[in-house]
């Protein structure tokens, strides 16, 4: 593929002898790109009676819409909930980095952190699209601290917190601020909680249930005030049970209003879920499957030893231990081996796995008429990938960002 | 009338493609020297538009320097809807090939004044130099285009009401909805494709036999329109066996006995 020059803004460009994801099917089909939106070329034909400026020869290859990571804790060394003197650079780091798998929006996550880390980090990035620079920043995953304390996994508990006003204030106060925050996720059996979910999905801000005793009807009841989300199912939550399911049964509960659907994140590297679990979800509800990686700063970083933070960490393959130990602390897949171990180990279709990265997490967001899909007037984010799904090119906005 | 009676329907549209292949070669075309075809929708030219793709991916022909002129177009469905037929042959053969788009004219459904779209659609034909090659096919009702039985056999473009049986037909493409499919058609006459310096009708299929017998084997007729074609010194018929089914033995012996000659019409053109 010839390398981007610089273009001016009205160049079509046609991207021929590919295989596009379109309505959730692999169609033999040419994509067509212009000012950083797919464009649709029978428009073009007949009222513009223009034709492409550009032609690049995809020699077979897949174009699926650009992946979508909405939980991810750092990578390459960089840990996202430290507030450092450069937040904004290594989010960037990140940001850029992450091209390489596919990656073209994200949500840079913070675990459960004392207020004054919310205060210092939050205000230093803001909602923006990606280019050359990096994937696009969709807004913060604020993970905690409004979790329960049985259920805190690996995040501090001297900085959990509960809902003590009317939840809102608790809310500003801890975090300073809910400007470019997409996504929190909190425990539903927490007083007051109702309020909050209520509040914070009125403000366009996606409500997930995560680190959580909460039975099946808490869970219901959250999502009725608004909440759409699981964060990574099966982790961090009581186990599924026969007589109360638990979160867990909102995969197939019929209390969820009618028109919506709960999506749930699956970190699909092989060790954080057990494969037949991982089937048993997806087979019972396989279009609220989003695949995330959750990953921790260890990603990207060679093998061997570590020292992130307070940590020292070991890299052995895809497992990250705690230094010394066999106790995992944290996923390094990236969003691409996700999608790899998803399709093959549950033996989904070529297109249910893409879908899991792009369309699903675009529509659990609310953004699925610009991203996620190749559809005419979306966002011209996509990536190109072999038939064994690996990514060979990445594209934002129409321009390529990176190529293997 | 020559009539090219072939095995089945992908030989009929690999016959039809080659023919047209040929014809635009030797005519040559150039910048100042455009070759005019004129072309259906429907299934039956399908075939005949795969091959041609065909020939245009292997470098045999280019539609650089061709017109098109389509034969029909509904009245009031958006020009993107799926059944339109500028959606047909966008996805059908437009994008496919090299032709650029202000080369084709289809028919304007949505204009604001449909009669003058037709009457402007008869001058672009004529600002072109007329139609070198006129493709179509015939219902089985012995309509070509919209020209339905009663269609005047000088007629000109122009506004038709769609009849029962065609609305009925085509509610299988609109939901299976009666309400949804147009009424109304802009459609080239009888007398517009008979100006055609060459006509190539393509028939496939038993439910066109009996419409095929009516064309070449009875009268003029206006309850028949493709009919008008034997009065057109150029006209070809190519055909599957089906579709002679009620034609008289006779006839198709002889036109069968001709293939060796008409089939050098689609041989492969020496490189000039």
């Amino acid at each position: 593929m010839p390398s981007n020059k610089y273009v001016s803004d009205s160049t079509i460009i046609q991207f021929v002898n590919c295989k596009i994801l379109r309505e959730h099917k692999l169609q033999r089909d040419d994509l067509w790109v212009r000012e950083g939106k797919i464009l649709d070329p029978e428009k073009l034909f007949f009222d513009e009676k223009r034709s492409a400026d550009q032609r690049v020869d995809c020699k077979g290859l897949i174009i699926a819409p650009g992946f979508i990571d909405v939980q991810i804790n750092g990578g390459y060394g960089i840990d996202f909930s430290q507030a450092t003197n450069d937040v904004r650079g290594g989010v960037a780091l990140v940001a850029k980095k992450i091209l390489e798998h596919g990656v073209t929006s994200f949500l840079p996550t913070l675990v459960t952190s004392p207020p004054n880390i919310y205060h210092k980090v939050l205000p230093e990035v803001k909602v923006h699209s990606g280019g050359m620079e990096g994937a696009g920043v969709l807004g913060f995953h604020l993970e905690g601290p409004f979790i329960s304390l049985e259920k805190k996994g690996a995040h501090p508990e001297q900085y959990l917190r509960s809902f003590l006003s009317d939840g809102i204030s608790d809310l500003i106060e801890t975090y300073g601020t809910l400007d470019n925050v997409a996504m929190v996720t909190l425990a539903p059996e927490l007083a007051n909680s109702h309020t909050v979910v209520r509040e914070l999905t009125g403000r366009g801000i996606t409500v997930s249930l995560g680190h959580s005793v909460a039975n099946l009807s808490q869970a219901e009841e959250a999502v009725q005030c608004g909440a759409s989300f699981i964060t990574h199912l099966f982790n961090a939550m009581l186990p599924f049970h026969h007589r109360d399911p638990g979160i867990v049964g909102l995969l197939t509960s019929d209390q969820v209003p009618h028109g919506r659907t709960v999506f749930y994140g699956m970190i699909a590297d092989g060790i954080h879920t057990n494969p037949a679990a991982l089937r048993i979800a997806h087979r019972a509800h396989p279009s609220g499957l989003v695949l995330v990686t959750d990953a921790i700063g260890a990603m990207g970083l060679p093998p061997g030893r570590h020292t992130l933070g307070q940590q020292v960490i070991e890299i052995q393959g895809l497992h990250a231990y705690v230094a010394g130990t066999k106790t995992l602390c944290g996923s390094i897949a990236t969003m691409d081996m996700c999608v790899r171990h998803f399709k093959q180990a549950s033996g989904c279709s070529v297109e249910e796995a893409l879908e899991a990265a792009s369309l699903h997490p675009a529509q659990l967001l609310g953004i699925s008429h610009a991203k996620g899909m190749l559809d005419y007037g979306g966002d011209a984010d996509f990536v190109l990938l072999d038939d064994a799904l690996n990514v060979r090119a990445t594209y934002i906005a129409g321009q390529e960002v990176w190529r293997k | 009338m020559k009539l090219i009676i072939l095995n089945d329907y992908d030989q009929v549209g690999e016959w039809a493609a080659k023919y047209i292949r040929n014809k635009i070669l030797r005519f040559n075309p150039g910048p100042d020297r455009f070759f005019i075809l004129g072309l259906p929708t429907g299934g039956t030219p399908l075939g005949c538009y795969k091959k041609l793709i065909e020939f245009y991916r292997n470098g045999e022909i280019s539609f650089k320097y061709v017109k098109t002129f389509n034969m029909d177009e509904y009245v009031g469905i958006p020009r993107n809807h799926p059944e339109s037929y500028h959606s047909f042959m966008w996805n059908n053969f437009f994008k496919h090939i090299d032709i650029k788009s202000e080369n084709t004219h289809i028919l304007d459904g949505n204009a604001a004044n449909l009669v003058e779209e037709c009457d402007s659609f008869e001058q672009k034909i004529q600002s072109a130099g007329g139609i070198d090659l006129f493709v179509g096919g015939i219902g089985p009702d012995g309509h070509i285009a919209f020209n339905e039985p009663g269609s005047s056999l000088l007629s000109r473009t122009r506004v038709k009401t769609l009849a029962q049986d065609t609305i009925l037909a085509n509610a299988r493409f609109f939901d299976g909805d009666m309400s949804k499919v147009p009424t109304m058609a802009l459609t080239v006459g009888v007398a517009t494709v008979m100006d055609a310096r060459e006509v190539m009708i393509l028939i496939t299929g038993a439910h066109k036999a009996f419409a095929l017998y009516k064309a070449i084997e009875d009268g003029v007729n206006h309850m028949w329109t493709v009919s008008a074609f034997q009065q057109h010194p150029q006209t070809v018929f190519v055909c599957d066996e089906d579709a002679t089914l009620e034609l008289r033995v006779k006839t198709v012996k002889y036109f069968k006995g001709m293939m060796h000659v008409h089939n050098k019409l689609v041989e492969p053109l020496d490189p000039k």
